[in-house]
This record gives C-alpha cells, sequence and structure tokens, in this order.
C-alpha cells in the first residue's frame, strides 16, 4: 500500500484564480493512499519545495502528486526535489492544473471540479508507478569516423582539438576525399589542394588521430558509449612503416595501363601508385588486379627498386578490432551513373564529359597539366556548352528527384575560369533554374554573365549530335521560343550526386535509417540535423543530403561539437522509461524488433525450468542504453509481453477509468 | 453528345500539367519544332491556363509527329504529346463523326497529314 | 414506452491522448495563450502517439467516453522517425472496424498538432466537441456494469 502525498499549487493566482484549491484539496485528500495533502502559493519556489521534503520525510511517503503546471515544465524540478528527500525521482506524478485547466476554463466549478478529476488521475497512476533507477554506462574516450573526405576530415580534426582520439576510416588508399579531386571551390576561388592539403597533413600529425586508409568498417556491435567495431585493413602489398613516397616503384612499374580513378579514368596510372603526390598517407598501393607479379608471380621490379624494403607481396588483409564511444557517418557522395541518358551522347563521344572530369582537366595536377584540351584529340575547344540538371529533378526514373544543390554553383564557376584563362572561348549555359541561394553566391553567378560574358539560355537540351566533326546541342530557347543548335567542341554536364554506395552497408550495420535516395536520414529534419535516431551515431557530408562544402564543413563541425559533447561525460545515465519485455509471455516472433527505430532490442535464447523440464526459448532482449521510450513495440507485441517504463499499459488504462468515472 | 471544354482535354490527355517544371526539354528534342506555331512546352502551359480557344486554333497538331520524344525525355513525367494528341482527338471530335473533313484541314499541311495520322493512329493502337 | 427527450445539457466526455513531444506541448501552448476549449476535454500524456494501443481507445469508450482523439506530431516530424506512420495505420484498421463494434466513426479522430499549434489545438478540440454533441451520448459501447455504480 502506498503513502501519497498530494501538494496543490496555486501559482499565485494563476491557477488560484480559477480552481478553487481548497476543494481540490479536501477531494483529493479523500483519496485512498493518500496521507496528505495540502495546497500552496508557489510549489516551485524554494519554500514550496522544502515543504514537499519535510511532508516526505514527516509521513514517510512513497509518491508524490503535484497539482501544478505542466510536466513540460517542472517535471524535472520535482524530482530533483523528491530524490533530495531520498524518494525515488519516478514516484512523482504531475497534475497539469494550469495549462490544461486554470487557463483554459473561466467557470470556477466546472475547471475545479476538471482540476479534482486530473488530480485523482494523476494518483491512480502514481499507485502503479515502480521506483525506476536509470542504468548508466561508461563512455569509451574516442570516436571513429567513417569517411576520410572533407567532412571526415573536418569532423576528426575538431574532436582532436578538444583533446580526444579520433579514428578515420577511408576505403580509399588516401584521405582528401572528393575535394582533393576540384581544381577551384566556390564562390571564393581558392584553389581547392591549398585549402584541404593543410587540413590533410594536420589529420596526420595530429597526435590524437588514427588513419586507417584503404580500410573499412567489417562490424559494428554495441551501443552509444561503447561501440565495438571491427576494421579490415585491405592488403596495400606495401609497408607503410617504411615506405618514403619516393616515387621510384611507380616509375619503373611495367604494368601502365591502370585507369586513374582519381583523374576520373581520364588518363592511366601504374599499377603501384600514389593517388596524388599530396596523399597522406603518401604510401604507394598496389592493385593487385593490375601487378603483374600479383598475377603471374613473375616481375618484381617495384620490390627491387625500392630503396627501403617496403614492398611485401604476401600482405594479407589485417582485422583491427577498436572500441569507440560514438561514430560520425562522412562517406560523401559520386556522380551518377549517365548510361540512362543517351540524349547527351556521353558514352559515345569522348568529349561529352562530366564536370568533375572537367574538374580534373583544368588541374595543375591533372592528366592535360591544367591545360584545357579535349580528350579526343588534345584541341583547345573554342565552344563550350554546359548543360545543367542532368539527371537532378528527374522523376521519369533515368535521375534523381531532387536537386543536387551544387551544380548550378560549379556550373557558374567552371564558366568563369574557362572565360578567365582562354578570353576567346564561348561559353553557353543551358538552365531550367539558377538556384543560388547561399552568400555571396547569387553575386557570383551574376558575375559569370555581367563581366565574364557567358551565355545562360533558358532551356533544356533534347539530344547531342555529331556533325562534321562538332557536336550539334539541340535544345530550346523558352524566351525567344525558339529552338537553337549550337556547334559546340566540348559538352559539359553537370551531373547530379548521389550519396556513395558504400553508404547502404553502413547504414545497415549502425541500423541508420535511409531514405528512398539512400540518403541517411537524421533524427529530426530541424532541431536534430546531425543526430541519428540511433544514439550515438552523427552524420556529416553529402550522406545526409546534398550539401556543398562550406555547408559540410559547417555540419561536420556540428557533428564533432555532438561527439565532444558526448564524450565529455564519464557515464551516460540512461532514460529508465524504456521497454521492458515479460520473458515468460514473449513468443520470440520478432515483431517488436521489427518496429523498433533504434534497433534496441535483439533475441536469447533462454533456458526456463529445470532438468527434465527444461526448455529453451527465444524471447527479446530490450538494451535499456539504446531504447528510447517510443512505446512503438509495447502496441506491436501480440502477446502483450512488451510494456514501458513509466507509461505502462496498466498506468494509462488507469488514467482511462478514472477520467471516464462519473 | 459530350461537351467539349478544356476539362475534357485535360480528361483524355490523362496528363497533369502541375508536373511540369518548365524545362523546356520536350521542345528543345522535339523534331517539328520549326513546323510548329505552338511548341510541345507550350501546349502543357496553354492546357494549365485553361487556352481552350488558343489550342484548337494550333495548326501545329497536325504538324506533330507523334514521335513521342517529348513524352521519352521529360523529366518529370508529363507527356506533351499527349496533350498534342487530345487537341487533335478533341478538334476532330468537335466535327462530329469522330472525323475530320477533308476541307477542315489547312492547306498547308495536306501533304502531311495521312502518314502523320497513320502514324499516330499506329503509336496509339498497337499496344 | 418512454419517451426521448434532448438533453441540452448533454456534455460529451472527451479522452485525448497527446504524445509528449508535440501535440502535448501544443496544448500546453493553447493553455498559455488562453485558448479555451471546453472542460470535458481530458488529456492523457503518452511518450508518442504510437504507444496508444487500439485497446486504449475501445476501453476509454467501454468506461463512458463519447469522444476519443488522438493527437501526434505531423507526418515526418515525429521525435521518434516514425511513431506517427505507425499510429497512422493502427488507426485506420481500427477505425474500419468501428462501425462493427456500433461505434460511429466520427467518434474518434486523429490530429496532427505540432508543439507551436496552440491555436490548431484549442481549434480541433472545439471542433471534436461540437461533433460529438451533435452525435449524442456513447451508449452502444458503454459498459452498462460502469454504469450502474453511479
Amino acid at each position: 500500500m502506498q503513502r501519497i502525498g498530494v501538494f496543490i499549487c496555486h501559482c499565485g493566482t494563476n491557477i488560484a484564480a480559477t480552481v478553487n484549491v481548497e476543494k481540490v484539496t479536501e477531494a483529493l485528500r479523500k483519496e485512498p493512499c493518500v496521507v496528505f495533502a495540502d495546497n500552496y502559493q508557489y510549489m516551485c519556489s524554494e519554500n514550496g519545495q522544502q515543504l514537499i521534503k519535510n511532508k516526505i520525510k514527516e509521513y514517510n511517503l512513497t509518491g508524490i502528486v503535484v497539482c501544478a503546471c505542466s510536466p513540460r515544465m517542472h517535471e524535472g524540478t520535482f524530482r530533483k526535489t523528491a530524490e533530495a528527500a531520498g524518494l525515488n525521482p519516478y514516484m512523482v506524478e504531475i497534475a497539469n492544473i494550469r495549462e490544461q485547466c486554470s487557463w483554459i476554463h473561466k467557470d470556477i466549478d466546472e475547471a475545479t471540479e476538471k482540476a479534482v478529476i486530473l488530480g485523482r488521475t494523476a494518483i491512480a497512476k502514481l499507485t502503479l508507478n515502480t521506483p525506476l533507477t536509470a542504468g548508466e554506462t561508461g563512455v569509451t574516450k574516442r570516436a571513429l569516423v567513417i569517411g576520410g573526405g572533407i567532412a571526415g576530415i573536418q569532423c576528426a580534426l575538431d574532436i582532436a582539438d578538444a583533446g580526444y582520439e579520433v579514428d578515420i576510416v577511408e576505403k580509399r588508399p588516401t584521405i582528401g576525399g572528393r575535394m582533393s579531386q576540384l581544381d577551384k571551390t566556390f564562390p571564393t576561388l581558392d584553389c581547392s589542394a591549398c585549402i584541404l592539403t593543410p587540413k590533410m597533413v594536420d589529420c596526420a600529425q595530429s597526435e590524437k588521430i588514427k588513419l586507417f586508409t584503404y580500410s573499412e568498417v567489417e562490424e559494428v556491435k554495441g551501443f552509444v558509449g561503447n561501440f565495438k567495431v571491427k576494421i579490415k585493413k585491405k592488403a596495400r602489398y606495401v609497408d607503410e612503416t617504411k615506405c618514403t613516397g619516393c616515387g621510384v616503384c611507380m616509375a619503373n612499374c611495367p604494368s601502365k595501363k591502370g585507369l586513374n580513378a582519381f583523374n576520373m579514368n581520364l588518363n592511366t596510372r601504374p599499377a603501384i601508385y600514389i593517388p596524388f603526390a599530396q596523399a597522406i598517407p603518401n604510401v604507394a598501393v598496389i592493385d593487385p588486379e593490375q601487378c603483374i607479379k600479383l598475377k603471374t608471380g613473375k616481375c618484381g621490379l617495384c620490390q627491387m627498386k625500392c630503396g627501403v624494403g617496403a614492398i611485401d607481396y604476401t600482405q594479407k588483409d589485417e582485422y583491427v578490432d577498436r572500441e569507440y564511444g560514438a561514430i560520425v557517418v562522412a562517406t560523401g557522395f559520386k556522380p551518377i551513373d549517365l548510361t540512362n541518358f543517351n540524349e547527351y551522347g556521353y558514352a559515345d563521344n569522348k568529349d561529352v564529359i562530366t564536370s568533375l572530369e572537367l574538374e580534373r582537366l583544368m588541374n595543375a595536377a591533372g592528366p592535360t597539366k591544367g591545360v584545357l584540351l579535349r580528350p579526343s584529340d588534345n584541341e583547345h575547344p573554342k565552344v563550350i556548352t554546359f548543360i545543367q540538371c542532368v539527371g537532378s529533378r528527374d522523376v521519369s526514373g533515368c535521375g534523381k528527384p531532387y536537386c543536387s544543390k551544387i551544380c548550378c554553383m560549379y556550373t557558374a564557376k567552371h564558366a568563369m575560369l574557362i572565360r578567365e584563362k582562354y578570353p576567346d572561348t564561348e561559353v553557353h549555359v543551358f538552365y531550367i533554374d539558377v538556384r543560388t541561394p547561399g552568400k555571396n553566391y547569387d553575386e557570383f553567378y551574376r558575375r559569370a554573365v555581367e563581366q565574364y560574358g557567358v551565355d545562360y539560355i533558358k532551356g533544356m537540351v533534347g539530344k547531342v549530335y555529331n556533325e562534321n566533326g562538332k557536336l550539334m546541342v539541340q535544345g530550346s530557347n523558352l524566351l525567344d521560343n525558339t529552338q537553337v543548335v549550337i556547334p559546340s567542341d566540348l559538352v559539359v554536364l553537370a551531373t547530379a550526386i548521389e550519396p556513395d554506395p558504400s553508404v547502404r552497408d553502413i547504414a545497415s550495420k549502425l541500423t541508420i535509417s535511409i531514405d528512398t535516395n539512400n540518403f541517411l536520414t537524421e533524427a529530426h529534419a530541424k532541431l536534430k540535423p546531425v543526430e541519428c535516431a540511433t544514439a550515438g551515431v552523427f552524420l556529416a557530408g553529402v550522406c545526409q543530403g546534398p550539401k556543398d562544402v562550406p555547408e559540410t564543413v559547417s555540419q561536420a563541425s556540428a557533428a564533432a561539437s555532438k561527439v565532444i559533447g558526448l564524450l565529455a561525460k564519464d557515464k551516460l545515465k540512461g532514460n529508465p522509461c524504456v521497454a521492458h519485455s515479460d520473458e515468460m509471455m514473449c513468443t520470440g516472433c520478432s515483431q517488436c524488433a521489427r518496429v523498433c527505430p533504434y534497433g534496441a532490442i535483439t533475441y536469447e535464447d533462454k533456458t526456463f525450468g529445470r532438468g527434465a523440464n527444461a526448455t529453451v526459448r527465444r524471447v527479446a532482449v530490450v538494451n535499456p542504453a539504446v531504447c528510447q521510450g517510443c512505446g512503438a513495440c509495447t502496441v506491436t507485441c501480440p502477446s502483450g509481453a512488451m510494456d514501458l517504463h513509466g507509461f505502462s499499459s496498466s498506468q494509462i488504462l488507469k488514467e482511462i477509468d478514472f477520467i471516464c468515472k462519473k | 453528345m459530350e461537351n467539349f471544354d478544356i476539362e475534357y482535354i485535360k480528361e483524355i490527355s490523362r496528363t497533369d500539367v502541375r508536373k511540369c517544371m518548365k524545362c523546356g526539354k520536350c521542345s528543345g528534342r522535339c523534331p517539328a519544332f520549326n513546323d510548329m506555331d505552338i511548341k510541345p512546352h507550350q501546349f502543357v502551359t496553354l492546357l494549365g491556363q485553361g487556352k481552350f480557344d488558343v489550342l484548337l486554333k494550333s495548326k501545329a497538331i497536325f504538324s506533330c509527329l507523334s514521335c513521342m520524344a517529348c513524352v521519352e525525355r521529360c523529366p518529370r513525367g508529363v507527356a506533351p504529346a499527349n496533350v498534342i494528341e487530345a487537341v487533335r482527338d478533341t478538334v476532330e471530335r468537335m466535327q462530329n463523326g469522330n472525323a475530320i473533313k477533308a476541307e477542315d484541314i489547312p492547306p498547308i499541311v495536306d501533304d502531311l497529314i495521312p502518314q502523320q495520322l497513320l502514324v499516330s493512329a499506329y503509336r496509339k493502337y498497337r499496344k | 414506452m418512454q419517451e426521448i427527450t434532448e438533453n441540452k445539457e448533454f456534455k460529451p466526455l472527451i479522452v485525448a491522448f497527446c504524445c509528449n513531444w508535440c501535440s502535448y506541448a501544443g496544448a500546453d501552448l493553447a493553455g498559455s495563450s488562453r485558448l479555451s476549449y471546453p472542460a470535458n476535454v481530458k488529456i492523457i500524456r503518452v511518450p508518442c502517439s504510437c504507444r496508444v494501443n487500439p485497446i486504449f481507445i475501445l476501453k476509454a469508450f467501454q468506461r463512458g467516453a463519447d469522444g476519443v482523439i488522438l493527437c501526434g506530431c505531423h507526418p515526418g516530424d515525429c521525435h521518434y522517425s516514425e511513431g506517427n506512420y505507425r499510429t497512422r495505420r493502427r488507426m485506420s484498421l481500427l477505425f474500419s472496424m468501428l462501425n462493427y463494434l456500433g461505434i460511429e466513426k466520427e467518434r474518434t479522430r486523429v490530429e496532427w498538432v505540432s508543439a507551436a499549434e496552440g491555436a490548431k489545438f484549442s481549434a480541433v478540440m472545439n471542433d471534436f466537441v461540437k461533433t460529438i454533441t451533435a452525435l449524442g451520448e456513447n451508449k452502444k459501447l458503454e459498459d452498462l456494469r460502469c454504469k450502474s455504480k453511479n
């Protein structure tokens, strides 16, 4: 039998003016289990709280009901008060008689009657409360960043700066990501490498940051504060600790026909290679598909020439187990495959290229050493036509329904750079809309038109075909209602971007929800843009949605601050109002695990009974550190085994009873 | 007797003109563009604006080859060729008997008609 | 035969389930903006609208409630990311059988009310009370044993 104390607040006149608090006190005092009831002017004040503390001790109360303002306002306050008096903080119920009673009703009798009913309901609920203790778990003071692009780099640097260890796992042989492939960045036209490589070097030199390049996340176990991750280090066939990045091996490798992915396959590289000059780590890697020694056993030239003996053809994939407190996903993007867009002739014409390919063609470290030459015959293109929205905003099934966000700006950048470097070049841009929301973005685009004389044509290209060695770009000009054909030397497609395909695998390993376009879903579109529904997992960069570099950097820093906030805690206090399963009733049907948005429910085989009667059954187990207490599983459970602490079915049914009691 | 109005065209074209994002790719691809007084993208716009009379007076409905390139290329799933076809059908049906009289055909497009109607019918009914 | 007289004083009893993150906060905002709605609406706080078992709704009717309204976050805004989608599915299933159980469909409703929509909360409640008042007392499912206790 509980001993309940009821405390009714006047809230000055906020409650007392429309609710007869004396009457309420009298009525509630008569309720079963209630051993004390009183009212006071301001319950939340120092004196009010002291009153509660005194009465808890004096009457040896097992639970209290406070009839006052919304629980969203002061539930926490009164829980602390109860705790200070030695009561379990979850033996507190609030009856909301201000926002949901005194403030909205004018008639005193009516409001008083409602206040009594709300008070009774709260008392009835409290009789079924059980003391709850928030579970505590330790926090591993280390973060994992998946993806070593600008998002991952920025995030890792920020976390390391706060004094925590960070590991970056990058599947390619070097960090740097897509940004390292860019020539210049809008809207200031900074050289991309000039602003990125110092950050890459910082990562390599930081004592707190450990780089796992050419590695992948193999397995993730555990939960917030205590993730256990298996990392697969792919065989490089080069000893990272010995290689100095001198490049002698590359010069001597006889197998030179590998496509250079860093240069968007526009030129070739040897079988042993360093992706680019500023690669971090500056260590060679052997492509096993291309290496003669690895394929046939005959060659070994690089091993002979290597001055430090770094080449090791016997290297195998390695697995490393690491523990983390938090994980940031920053897996980035890739341009979409253009095979569905044969109207632009991308597959048939070497001179129809994507914007990222143009980026390499204009870069000083690219295949043409920064001189803009068209791929087919290495001639200077005189007429260049850009086509925007290639695959973006396309619901026909060929492309992507969303706006890729960055194309308008990089197209303006390319057009401007070309006109700057080669003023005799004619540049046309076919556009549907020019979208330039961002600081100094529209000014940038207008500069392309007004200062550099780029010809923007409102309309879309219907087809690109070859005629007399020219690429004929046929499109509409909607403003003068004509169809135009532009004989061009080079056609650049502003290709839509999509999340890197590796994201699906990462999402399923971390139970992050993924949308129809393969973007990872944040916990709240507006208020939790970098958090995931899965506690302890954060998002940065394009894996969450299309973003340009400035936005990616801001999001990465935001994710880092969330990680730092998490790692700064010694113990994580859970919310004890979580689901729990009655294993005697559970049938192990897995319905609950299917609806759980957090992956908090797992199944265990448990033995019931003893000796000859022992049976093994599969039952649901809720991890209280992961469960957020939404209650979806409680309703789904067909046997009624699942229930929620703090909002149990019996409590809610009791509340219904008392509200409906006439 | 059916009620011929803008809603009738909308219904038989089975095209949701609100899906159009006004990119103009249909007109960019159209092989008969230069022979049309109203361009493919304008058909979609005019239908959306409810300009029934303007559509009916169009000569372009007899220049459209029904090649369906605009339908194929549209990124938003709008079908300009269906709109043109619907206008054409409406014009024909309004002149009784679901047919068009020879004297009503503008002389300028005389030569084109048999072939383009054949092509159109072929594309429409082959499935 | 007893003659049925229209009871002008009929005040329906309404049970409202509100999710903690949006609708309960919306109700609080209605309160702090002093936007009134009838006193016979009583709110039960749940963590998420998906915590509401269809049984709760039937139970409320059995206990004599005249209307039950379920409020949650707008689709896509759920604090638990997808709880309200489950609510929507479960409730459309429940509502489709209400007539069979003898309860007018209009006695139940699902509404999406955000934490910023105090005015909407009050408007929804006023409208719902009006609907239920027009429908009259819920006699069909009420447990007679509950009544005899009075």
